[in-house]
């Protein structure tokens, strides 16, 4: 798959570079939602990070005939997304210590989660609902920088952990600890008010939620 | 070697991604079969890492896309 993908964005790339600059749109629009949620991850400000990933898209065009194609697009993109980022944010005057600060990765992932004794699946139907949807958000707002980054990019953008590896700048070690530690945050915040959204089970009438 | 629950736990997220080596896989699943505390927490944290997933947790800002192209348009 990824095989085809990229040559299919080698043949795209090469057809704009030699003049047919409108399939620049189709090049890149596949990776506009990465693009975005990286950014907002990084800035924290939806109208910013809309703006970065103007100026992003913008570069890499510009930029677009340094493209080697022994790194997969989409991260060649979201490379320059990041120091995008990471220029807008040293202007500001933000140091980013926290996020660049692997020490604390040493411990291990410690942690008690949710106790449950039983647990009913909550299917993605009831995100027609918007409270679910709020809570889940709420949740991901809450969790500290450097775990919310992590999540934003492998569970809601589901790139692999490579991929979140090299977006972010850190080891695949730290994203998968890192990792580690945000989904046992989150099952721990979210669990017991999910149950709520579980399916009622047919024929149970003491109404255990 | 008998795994104890905050064993398992330390481990949850490596076995949602299948990340973990087949001995230890074959200690977990064997705690999950008498655990219901921990199949409960297992279930509980893939099934939050499913509805993240979904696109409609996480929506773009509306005209997002339109005017991206758009600035790209005045640029190519």
């Amino acid at each position: 798959m990824q095989g085809v993908d990229s040559e299919l964005e080698a043949e795209c790339i090469r057809r704009i570079l030699a003049g047919e600059k409108h399939l620049f749109h189709d090049l890149i629009r596949p990776c506009e939602r990465s693009i975005y949620i990286l950014l907002f991850s990084l800035l924290k400000n939806e109208a910013e990070a809309e703006d970065a990933a103007q100026e992003t898209a913008i570069k890499v065009y510009l930029n677009l005939r340094h493209f080697r194609g022994d790194a997969r697009f989409r991260t060649w993109v979201l490379s320059i997304a990041r120091n995008e980022a990471l220029g807008r944010l040293r202007k500001q005057g933000i140091r980013r210590e926290e996020s660049l600060d692997a020490a604390s990765d040493d411990q291990t992932g410690d942690y008690t989660p949710a106790i449950l004794t039983s647990w009913r699946e909550v299917p993605t139907e009831a995100l027609e609902q918007k409270e679910l949807g709020a809570i889940l958000r709420k949740a991901i707002e809450g969790l500290p920088e450097i775990y919310r980054n992590i999540v934003l990019l492998r569970d809601i953008e589901e790139m692999d952990i490579r991929e979140t590896a090299a977006a972010l700048g850190i080891s695949e070690g730290a994203v998968k600890v890192r990792l580690h530690r945000a989904r046992g945050m989150l099952q721990k915040e979210l669990a017991p008010q999910l149950k709520a959204f579980a399916p009622k089970r047919k024929g149970l009438f003491w109404g255990r939620a | 070697m008998r795994i104890d629950c905050k064993h398992v736990w330390q481990h949850i997220s490596a076995y949602i991604e299948g990340d973990v080596d087949a001995v230890l896989r074959a200690e977990i699943d064997k705690h999950l079969e008498t655990c219901e505390i921990c199949s409960a927490v297992l279930d509980s944290t893939r099934n939050v890492v499913i509805l993240l997933a979904d696109d409609r947790v996480f929506e773009l800002p509306v005209g997002f896309s339109q005017r991206l192209h758009e600035r790209i348009d005045r640029v190519i």
